[in-house]
C-alpha cells in the first residue's frame, strides 16, 4: 500500500509561452488535508486541474494510487436557467452512487432541499449539492476548488466544520482551494502557499484569541467551539518582482523559519 | 386527404419529433448559432451533390457532419471566440452555396425550396429515410442522455466522474448535423434552427425535469407542424414558414403562463 494519494514533483505548465506553473510538488494523503492559498493568477486552479487529470502537466511527473476515486468540488456552477433539474436529479448526474444517500444528504444537510430546482438554492445550498455530488463517489481524494466562496462568515465555520468531519470519518484525503491568504480551516494539515511556484509550506497557527483576528471575523468564529478557521502565517524568505520571479533577498536580511525548509533556484 | 399532405404530415411529424429533444439540448447548450452554421452549410452539400452527381439527401447529410467534425476541431483553438468563428463559417458557407447553387444547377433545383423547405414535394422514400434517421437519432440520445445532461451541467465535473466529455460532445453535434440534413426538406435552411429552438423554448415554461421539457417540446413541434400545414391546404401559405410561425404563436402562448419554477 502506498502512503499517498497523488505525489506530484516538480510540476510545471506554460501557457501561451508564459510559465504559469513551475516546480510545483504536492503530496495528497489519506485522512490529510492540504489547503492551497495564493493571490489570483498563482497557479491554484492549474494545479489543481493538473491534479484531476483535465490538463497535462508540461514538466515534472504526477503519480496517483491505482483506482483512485477523486471527488471533485468545483468552483462554480453556472446554472443555465432554461435546464429544469431538481437536486436529486442533479445528484443523480453523477452516476451510480456508492456511498448511502440517505447518509450523505443528511450529513451535508441538504435533505430538505432534495426537490427543490438547482435554480433556486442559495450560494451556501448549491456548495452542500455539490459537496454531496463529490461524496456520493465515496471518493478517496476529495478536491474543493474555493468551497466557501460566496458563503458568509458563519457558513464558512459551518462548512469547515463538516469538511473535517468528512475528513475524520472517512479518512479520504481533501485538497481544498482557498481564496484568502489569512484564513484557513483551523483543522488543515498542511498549507501550501503558491505563487506560481511553491513559496512556502506548513502548519496553521491556531490564533484564537488575538484581538486582531477577533476584531476582523467577530464572534461568530471566535467563540466556536473548537475553531474551524485560522489565520495562516508565514515568513517569506524572498520577494517577487513584477513578473512573479523570484528576486533572492540580500544574505542575513531575512530569517529562515523551519517552514521554509527549501532553496529557489531562480 | 391527397397522398402528399400525407406525405408531408408524416415527414413532418418525424422531424418534430428528434427536433424536440435535440432543440431543448440547443437551448440548454446555447447552441443555437451553431445549428444556423450546420445549415448554411448543407446548402454547400446540395452542390456537392450535384457535382459529384450523388444522392442530394446523402450529400446534405454527409455536408453537415464534415462541417460538424471541423466545427469540433476548430472550438479547441482559442484565437477567436466560438461566436465569431461560426458568423465567418455561417456565412460564407451561405454564400458559397448560394453561388455554387446557382451556377452549378442549370436550373435543375428550385433555390427556394432549399431555403425555405419543400415539405409538400416530399417522396415517399423521403418519408422512410426521414423516419429512418429522426428513430436512430432519438435512439442515440436515450442512450447518451445522462452523460450528455453531465456535460451541459459541468463539462469538468463530468470528465473527473468519468465522462468522455469530448466524445459526448462530438456524437451531439453529429446527432444535431444529421437532424438539419432531414429538417432542410420541411422548413429549409433559413428556418431549421426556428424548429429546433422555439419548440423547446415552449416547453420550458410547461415542465419540472429535463425528460418532460424533451418530450412536450416534441408534441409541441408535432401541433406546430399540423396547424402550419392545415394553414397552408386552406390558404395556401408557404409551408415551411407556417409552421415556423405555428411554433411561434404556441411559445407566444406559453408566455401568459405563471412561472414558478
Amino acid at each position: 500500500m502506498r502512503d499517498f494519494l497523488i505525489k506530484a514533483r516538480g510540476l510545471g505548465v506554460t501557457r501561451n509561452g508564459r510559465q504559469i506553473l513551475q516546480r510545483a510538488d504536492l503530496t495528497l494523503q489519506a485522512g490529510k488535508i492540504v489547503t492551497l492559498i495564493g493571490p489570483n493568477g498563482a497557479g491554484k486552479t492549474t494545479l489543481v486541474r493538473a491534479v484531476l487529470g483535465l490538463i497535462k502537466a508540461d514538466e515534472g511527473e504526477l503519480i496517483k494510487a491505482p483506482d483512485l476515486r477523486i471527488g471533485y468540488m468545483p468552483q462554480k456552477l453556472h446554472l443555465e436557467p432554461s435546464l429544469p433539474l431538481t437536486v436529486a436529479r442533479f445528484l443523480a448526474l453523477g452516476g451510480k452512487p456508492r456511498a448511502d444517500l440517505g447518509e450523505i444528504l443528511e450529513l451535508t444537510g441538504i435533505d430538505k432541499l432534495i426537490k427543490m430546482p438547482m435554480q433556486s438554492l442559495s450560494g451556501g445550498e448549491t456548495q452542500r449539492v455539490l459537496l454531496a455530488r463529490a461524496l456520493l463517489r465515496d471518493p478517496q481524494l476529495l478536491v474543493l476548488d474555493e468551497p466557501v466562496q460566496g458563503v458568509d462568515v458563519t457558513g464558512q465555520s459551518a462548512l469547515y466544520a463538516l469538511i473535517n468531519e468528512i475528513r475524520n470519518r472517512r479518512q479520504c484525503g481533501v485538497l481544498l482551494v482557498s481564496h484568502d491568504l489569512h484564513l484557513v480551516m483551523a483543522t488543515t494539515d498542511t498549507v501550501i502557499c503558491l505563487n506560481q511556484h511553491v513559496c512556502c509550506e506548513g502548519h496553521p497557527e491556531q490564533v484564537t484569541n488575538d484581538p486582531a483576528y477577533l476584531a476582523l471575523f467577530g464572534e461568530a468564529i471566535g467563540t466556536a467551539n473548537p475553531p474551524q478557521v485560522a489565520i495562516y502565517t508565514h515568513h517569506h524568505d524572498h520577494q517577487h518582482d513584477a513578473h512573479g520571479n523570484v528576486i533572492k533577498a540580500k544574505p542575513g536580511a531575512h530569517v529562515h523559519t523551519s517552514s521554509c525548509g527549501h532553496d529557489h533556484h531562480a | 386527404m391527397p397522398d402528399f399532405l400525407l406525405s408531408a404530415l408524416l415527414a413532418g411529424i418525424a422531424v418534430a419529433l428528434v427536433a424536440g429533444p435535440l432543440g431543448a439540448f440547443a437551448v440548454w447548450r446555447r447552441m443555437a448559432y451553431f445549428g444556423d452554421t450546420l445549415a448554411h452549410s448543407a446548402l454547400l452539400g446540395v452542390t456537392f451533390g450535384l457535382l459529384l452527381d450523388i444522392n442530394l439527401n446523402l450529400a446534405i447529410a454527409l455536408g453537415c457532419l464534415l462541417l460538424a467534425l471541423i466545427l469540433v476541431g476548430l472550438q479547441n483553438n482559442r484565437f477567436l471566440a466560438t461566436d465569431t468563428l461560426l458568423g465567418i463559417l455561417s456565412h460564407s458557407t451561405l454564400a458559397l452555396g448560394l453561388i455554387c447553387v446557382s451556377v452549378f444547377s442549370d436550373n435543375r433545383i428550385d433555390l427556394m425550396a432549399y431555403l425555405f423547405g419543400d415539405i409538400l414535394s416530399v417522396s415517399t422514400t423521403d418519408v422512410i429515410s426521414i423516419w429512418g434517421i429522426s428513430v436512430a437519432v432519438i435512439g442515440a440520445l436515450i442512450w447518451l442522455w445522462r452523460p450528455l445532461l453531465a456535460i451541459t451541467m459541468h463539462e469538468e465535473l463530468a470528465q473527473v466522474e468519468g465522462v468522455p466529455v469530448a466524445r459526448v460532445r462530438t456524437a451531439l453535434m453529429l446527432l444535431m448535423a444529421l437532424v438539419i440534413a432531414i429538417a432542410m426538406k420541411v422548413v429549409g435552411v433559413l428556418l431549421i434552427t426556428a424548429l429546433l429552438i422555439i419548440p423547446a423554448a415552449a416547453s420550458r415554461r410547461l415542465t419540472h425535469t429535463p425528460e418532460q421539457m424533451a418530450i412536450v417540446s416534441s408534441l409541441l413541434g408535432v401541433v406546430a407542424v399540423l396547424a402550419g400545414l392545415t394553414a397552408s391546404y386552406w390558404w395556401d401559405s408557404p409551408a415551411g414558414p407556417a409552421i415556423v410561425l405555428s411554433a411561434t404563436l404556441l411559445f407566444s402562448l406559453t408566455l401568459l403562463k405563471k412561472q414558478h419554477a
